[in-house]
């Protein structure tokens, strides 16, 4: 007879290898009722294995839009995104998107949630998804609160509970979009060190989209710079600072003004709106 | 404990009241018996077997034709929400029929069951069916597209996103939906039974229209009292636990 051969936890709990990103003129027109937007227009870019990469700009620059494509959530018009060399069709558990709002599933405790994914994994047992999800939980800080409610939790532990539902299914990617715009600024520091050191234990490509340029200097080892209208990469920063970083260290703030140069220099008043 | 208590003296002081009414003589005894009256009579009704089989009855025509048409009904919803074709059709009918009030199937059930079972079973789902339709149609449509989004990324798809995703997430929509469709449901119910006699049982419909008949008010009002007494044991049993779950998860209110 046939049987499915069991993974154990331990397995599970593997790295898997970080997957490599290839966007190839990436090309994206939306209609509204004021006509036609061209959210990108011929994009490329290459994210390599275990890199974090950060896509900065003003709102309506195609930004999130590209991350939906690289997810699957959505079709470019033209052009392609290759993940691993593989064409991206459609949405996959080996790249996993955290949004701005916590899509977390209110029906569902805070276990229950992070479970959500593990479910649809074959060849698990459930006592060992619950372990692997306890993992996670454990990994974000969470684990007294497995029982919990989601509406009984605060914004950051929310997006910590989303974190973890991320990574539980072990993807290659990781698709973050604007995670922390909704948190205060104490909540937000201290998710910075966490995601930076959780990047480095899980070794994940992260994909991370902000309209914050010091977040994206604190956090990225690429910050790529999105002009709107049309959705074109303008410029490319690499951040050179070692890690863990403060996103309070002077290094840092050099890094962020370069930056909040270049944004001001192509869109000056969108560039204050952002900041 | 205290709340207990002082819904408990509401009640009390209610029942003095009427006993006052009673025994002022406001209006004759025929038309107001004293609660005694009411009590004894549910007493040899009890006794006797007559209220126990006629609740039986009543009870297994409006739960057949209630979960008769929860189970038409929700898929119908769900199916509703999938299709604008659907939605434009079957979403407009229900929307129409539902403001029918239910006991207007009455006539037309007799006329095309007789005095039958069948008829009362009409009656019942017609009453429940609608509600949980667009009960279910709504909540769907009221589902955050996140939601889906998110599961699919997880590698969700079709049939799972629909059982797992969409179904429980429109829940607090649906479940009030239900509990609307069994209002519903025991209204029209109660219609039917005073509109129609059948051979095949007598309810507490028939029994609250021979009441009528023989002019029997301390039977009148103790049928009225027992229906009353049902809706509330069924919120408080059947629905109740439920909205307190949704209420608690969800967090929308302190339940």
């Amino acid at each position: 007879m046939f049987r499915h051969r069991t993974v154990s936890v331990i397995e599970e709990l593997q790295l898997v290898p970080p997957s490599k990103l290839g966007i190839e003129d990436v090309s994206k027109t939306f209609r509204t009722a004021t006509g036609e937007v061209l959210a990108l227009d011929r994009v490329s870019l290459q994210v390599n294995e275990a890199e974090f990469v950060c896509l900065v700009g003003p709102s309506g620059c195609g930004k999130t839009t590209l991350l939906n494509i690289i997810a699957g959530l959505e079709k470019p018009d033209s052009g392609m995104v290759l993940a691993d060399g593989k064409s991206v069709t459609s949405p996959g558990r080996d790249r996993l998107v955290m949004f701005q709002e916590p899509a977390l599933f209110p029906w569902l405790d805070v276990l229950g949630n992070v479970l959500f994914g593990l479910k649809l994994k074959p060849n698990l047992t459930n006592k060992d998804r619950r372990n692997v999800a306890r993992y996670y939980l454990e990994l974000v800080g969470l684990t007294r609160f497995e029982h919990a409610n989601i509406h009984e939790l605060s914004g950051g532990m929310k997006q910590r509970v989303s974190l973890a539902r991320a990574l539980a299914p072990n993807p290659r990617v990781l698709l973050m979009d604007e995670p922390f715009a909704a948190l205060d600024a104490l909540t937000r520091e201290q998710l910075y060190g966490d995601i930076q050191q959780i990047w480095k234990a899980r070794r994940k490509t992260i994909v991370f989209v902000t309209h914050n340029v010091r977040e994206a200097a604190c956090l990225g080892d690429r910050v790529l710079l999105f002009s709107p209208h049309p959705g074109r990469i303008q410029e490319e920063f690499a951040v050179d600072l070692p890690r863990p970083r403060d996103i309070n260290s002077v290094d840092l703030a050099g890094y962020a003004t370069k930056i909040m140069r270049a944004l001001k220099s192509f869109s000056p008043e969108r560039a204050a709106a952002a900041v | 404990m205290r709340r207990f208590l002082s819904a408990a003296s509401f009640f009390v002081v209610l029942l003095l009241v009427w006993q006052w009414v009673f025994q002022a003589k406001v209006w004759s005894p025929v038309l107001l018996p004293s609660p005694m009256q009411v009590a004894g009579y549910l007493k040899n009704a009890i006794e006797d077997g007559t209220l126990g089989h006629a609740t039986v009855i009543t009870m297994s025509r409006l739960l057949t034709g209630y979960f008769f048409g929860i189970i038409v009904g929700l898929p119908l919803g769900l199916l509703t929400a999938r299709w604008n074709l659907l939605r434009d059709t079957l979403g407009t009918t229900a929307l129409g029929l539902q403001t029918l009030p239910s006991v207007c199937w009455v006539p037309l059930a007799l006329l095309w069951f007789g005095q039958t079972e069948a008829a009362m079973l009409f009656v019942v789902v017609m009453g429940t069916l609608w509600s949980v339709i667009i009960a279910t149609e709504t909540g769907v449509r009221n589902v955050p597209p996140i939601y889906r989004r998110a599961a699919l990324t997880m590698g969700s798809k079709r049939l799972h996103i629909w059982l797992k995703v969409i179904f429980p997430a429109s829940l607090p929509f649906i479940i009030s939906g239900m509990k609307q469709g069994w209002a519903f449901a025991w209204r029209s119910l109660m219609a039917a039974e005073i509109f129609v006699t059948i051979l095949t049982g007598f309810g507490l419909g028939q029994l609250l229209h021979y009441g009528r008949e023989l002019s029997a008010m301390d039977q009148v009002i103790a049928i009225m009292v027992v229906i009353v007494v049902i809706g509330l044991l069924v919120d408080k049993i059947l629905f109740s636990p439920i909205e307190k779950f949704l209420h608690r998860r969800w967090g929308t209110s302190q339940a």
